[in-house]
């Protein structure tokens, strides 16, 4: 045991790899090893040095940019890169100011000894604010270049310019390289938050497709992810999570692993792990481990949720939007139109699941970790596990795609706790079904709205009201410490959920509450487009009610209810490109083969301040099965300034992709005592023969402000593939996931002359 | 304790098991120390973990390690490197058909045993070859892009 572990209160049944090899329960064996094999675990250079002298205060410029003697530069961005292409984009814009070539560029992200904290990456701000500090501090590094080079040359600042490593003369003529004035030398200068930046007309990097550096890495398998790093002396952990949620562990038999090699037992309360040298004896004894739980049945069940919700006990009820009276308007309204949209329980499913390897010695701590808020990781593990702050540095390696708050965070608590307790390095890979049931799911959404229109067809009156999970401050609980009896905070957080709940058309009266749950089954957190992904789903089908109810194209219905002018563009570009002829929905043309066929639009200003997307897609629906096929997506998207084309329509299509998959297929299954959708199986997702078609527009906006482009794209599809249902059967689907049951259900309902839809709530 | 010898990317390994049982990929990664193949879900249901066995496209996670005996495995490792990239993955690069990328070993290793299956495939027939893959991100119609691309290199 680590002499450390006496901050931890550890009960008489902890288990030691001495208890264990008396009980006659351990054979201690390993592998050979050819020495002849490559290894290539490059990723051990990363965090094992830290530079005192590197500033990390987002003040300095030197915090974020170092040009080196060599020529090259490095960047240090607090926002991580999750397989989104910040990285690049971060380069290019460095690049731009400070005239190095991309290729000279490196960043390095997410490691809390290196990097300043910019905060968590998340809601799409990795580049409208992690990036656009880096390039302000990269465009003041230019002014100080400017000037050293002037005074080198003896010529005014303005007369130069800097390109390829050079500050030189705009007129032509000898300059001087940035190496020779700064070269690995600190500028010394503090961020202008003002600094004038190269103007768009002058850029020759934003803006350019250039391929992002680590695609060729993952491709050959030289990129080293959080799951593929491995120190010396590292054991292998796994912990064994309650059958229930909120059960409490009665017993354990130590000797259900015999014959397991060299595995030892870490019990903390009801905290249950084991720790082997070999990670095969790791996963078999956390198989294998017999334990007993005390039975809890503390959920509502996922079939029970939407009621659950719509009864559950209000923290606060808050006017998100107000502009009238709407329910004045209502009554006075010549036609009334009402509907209830339900979003379930989803989880991230990152295709690895969460890992994080930890190495808590006496003199401080060091973690890797996939999370996407190293910074504030390492101050809650440093509280939770009482380390000295100073002494916790948090190093990013990728993991598989979050797409925001999935199991990271926990993976890391567990390991600290059991290096904490071990005195080795701890490496902690949670298994499929660890991930699927333990990740924090993304929020259930219900919404009830209603709308009135006058007799020329103008929308006099919006109501919308929603059901979300509260906020409480405080960092969210980590599930090692709550299990192990440790004092924590228990926040309660997942995004910005209650934008995007009013319409972006033209409207007399809106009014949008929001009703503040107290609690939720399942502890909730962000998941890509958070909140707006469900609200979006609600608004944009309802407004394909309201335009079907009053016989009119729905293109046409929005344009006419659109008046500004980069909406109007994103909406006309898509209709265009996707050949939309103007018709009402239903399509009376409908059938093809034993198919049914439409197609559907939806558009959206994300936060109703960001990105502006329209998507319009056809689907194919089998009445027969209710199986729905997506088979053509075409979105127009505009977000401003773009820094990488092809890094950004990477981006937009797996909004697209994604959100397909969650419409069609994602719900968190839970019964009263834990969550059963645990495998990709019984958690679905999107295969490759569903694969749509996709064509994205990109308008480019180079003198607009640039704006994330994560997850905007998330959140018109569900509703353009409802709408698009609508289209085709004259059936309406109001609560995802559109599964083929619900499908058939859906139109067995309206063919027997009930309201056309699904009954949500 | 039993050893198990197969052809790794071109080499004669042998490794030592206290289980015969024991999945290659926990083999692959573990001893020999490769990144290639990826844990994604243990049960066969993703992808991520795929190796070539003598050419065939296999889920080193269910396979048993004493299964590889005898055999040739191949794993991303040894398509090729950055500067000598098999045509599946130059491809894949020139497409830029990764977010996160942990799918796509997998990928690049199922769309390899495809093209020398069937070299010149249909949209249909690489989307059908791909369906025991997962993609998280959504990458789908690049990779769908770069497994045609491959097939005209």
């Amino acid at each position: 045991m680590n002499p450390d572990s006496s901050a931890i209160r550890i009960p008489h049944s902890a288990l030691s790899r001495r208890h264990l090899l008396k009980a006659g329960g351990a054979l201690v064996v390993g592998f050979v090893f050819d020495a002849a094999l490559p290894r290539t675990l490059t990723a051990q250079s990363r965090g094992a040095t830290t530079d005192p002298s590197k500033p990390l205060d987002p003040a300095i410029v030197d915090s974020f940019l170092a040009i080196h003697a060599d020529g090259s530069a490095t960047v240090y961005s607090g926002k991580v890169d999750i397989g989104t292409g910040m990285r690049i984009a971060v380069a290019q814009m460095v690049a731009e100011e400070i005239g190095l070539p991309v290729a000279r560029i490196s960043v390095i992200d997410g490691d809390t000894g290196l990097c300043p904290d910019q905060g968590g990456t998340g809601g799409s701000n990795g580049l409208t604010r992690g990036g656009m500090e880096i390039r302000r501090a990269a465009a003041t590094a230019r002014r100080a270049l400017l000037t050293m080079g002037a005074d080198r040359l003896q010529r005014p600042a303005a007369d130069l310019t800097i390109e390829d490593g050079q500050v030189r003369p705009l007129a032509g003529g000898a300059g001087v390289s940035i190496v020779s004035l700064v070269g690995d030398r600190q500028l010394s200068v503090n961020v202008d938050p003002n600094v004038t930046l190269v103007a768009p007309a002058k850029h020759t990097v934003i803006g350019k497709p250039l391929p992002r550096p680590d695609v060729v890495d993952k491709c050959t398998a030289r990129h080293v992810y959080v799951q593929d790093f491995r120190l010396p002396g590292m054991l292998h952990g796994r912990v064994i999570r309650p059958p229930a949620v909120g059960a409490t562990l009665e017993s354990i038999e130590a000797a259900s692993l015999f014959g397991i090699p060299d595995v030892r037992i870490v019990r903390i309360e009801n905290f249950l792990g084991v720790v082997a040298k070999d990670e095969w004896a790791a996963v078999r004894a956390a198989a294998v481990l017999k334990a007993t739980w005390t039975d809890a049945q503390t959920l509502s069940g996922h079939a029970e949720l939407a009621r659950h919700v719509r009864e559950g006990a209000i923290d606060r009820d808050q006017d998100i939007v107000n502009t009238g009276d709407t329910a004045d308007a209502l009554r006075g309204a010549v036609k009334t139109l009402s509907a209830t949209y339900f979003w379930p329980n989803q989880s991230h499913a990152p295709l690895g699941p969460s890992c994080a390897v930890a190495d808590v010695r006496d003199d401080g701590a060091t973690v890797w970790s996939s999370s996407q808020g190293t910074h504030g990781l390492r101050a809650n593990l440093a509280k939770v596990f009482g380390l000295e702050p100073s002494k916790v540095r948090v190093v990013f390696l990728e993991g598989s795609g979050s797409y925001g708050t999935s199991g990271y965070d926990h993976a890391a608590a567990d390991a600290v706790l059991l290096s904490k307790t071990v005195g080795q390095p701890v490496r902690v890979q949670w298994s499929r079904q660890d991930e699927l049931r333990w990740d924090p799911k993304g929020p259930q959404q219900l919404l009830d709205l209603r709308a009135g229109l006058d007799a020329s067809g103008r929308i006099v009156a919006w109501d919308t009201q929603m059901w979300l999970p509260t906020t409480r401050p405080g960092a969210r609980a980590f599930l090692a410490a709550d299990a192990a009896g440790i004092a924590q905070e228990h926040g309660m957080s997942s995004g910005l959920l209650s934008q995007n709940g009013d319409p972006p058309y033209e409207t007399e009266r809106v009014r949008v509450v929001a009703h503040w749950l107290k609690e939720t089954p399942l502890v909730p957190s962000n998941l890509r487009a958070p909140g707006k992904i469900a609200n979006v789903f609600a608004v944009e089908s309802f407004t394909d009610e309201i335009a079907a109810a009053a016989g009119v194209d729905p293109v046409a219905f929005r344009l006419k209810r659109l008046s500004d002018a980069r909406a109007v563009e994103v909406v006309t570009r898509t209709a265009q490109a996707f050949g939309w002829k103007e018709r009402p929905s239903p399509n009376s043309a409908a059938k093809q083969g034993t198919l049914l066929a439409g197609r559907g639009v939806a558009y959206m200003r994300y936060k109703q301040a960001e990105n502006y997307v329209a998507m319009a897609m056809d689907v194919t629906v089998d009445p027969a099965s209710g199986r729905i096929a997506v088979t053509r997506v075409v979105c127009a998207h505009d977000c401003g300034l773009i820094v990488n084309p092809d890094a950004l329509k990477n981006q937009i299509e797996g909004c697209i992709v994604q959100t397909i998959s969650r419409t069609l297929h994602e719900e968190v299954k839970f019964d009263r005592s834990r969550v059963i959708s645990d495998d990709f199986a019984s958690y679905p997702i999107l295969r490759f023969p569903e694969a749509p078609a996709v064509e994205v527009i990109l308008i480019d906006r180079p003198d607009q402000p640039l704006m994330g482009a994560g997850e905007a794209a998330t959140a018109p599809v569900a509703a353009a593939i409802g709408n698009a249902v609508f289209d085709a059967t004259g059936v309406r689907l109001r609560t995802v996931p559109f599964t083929p049951d619900r499908v058939k259900g859906a139109i067995a309902s309206a063919s027997k002359g009930s309201s056309a839809g699904d009954a949500a709530g | 304790m039993p050893t198990h010898g197969f052809r790794l990317n071109n080499r004669a390994v042998s490794v030592e098991s206290w289980d015969a049982n024991q999945p290659l990929l926990y083999v692959l990664r573990g001893a020999l120390g490769l990144h290639g193949p990826k844990f994604g879900c243990g049960l066969g249901q993703c992808g991520a973990c795929t190796v070539l066995v003598d050419g065939q496209a296999t889920r080193s996670c269910t396979t048993p390690v004493s299964r590889a005996a005898g055999r040739a495995v191949t794993t991303l490792e040894g398509l090729g490197t950055p500067e000598r990239p098999s045509r599946v993955q130059a491809a894949f690069v020139a497409e830029q058909a990764a977010q996160c990328g942990y799918c796509t070993s997998g990928m690049i290793m199922v769309t390899t045993a495809l093209l020398a299956r069937t070299p010149k495939p249909t949209l249909d027939q690489v989307k059908q070859g791909l369906a025991g893959n997962l993609c998280r991100c959504g990458t789908h119609t690049r990779i769908l892009r770069a497994a045609l691309r491959a097939a005209q290199m």
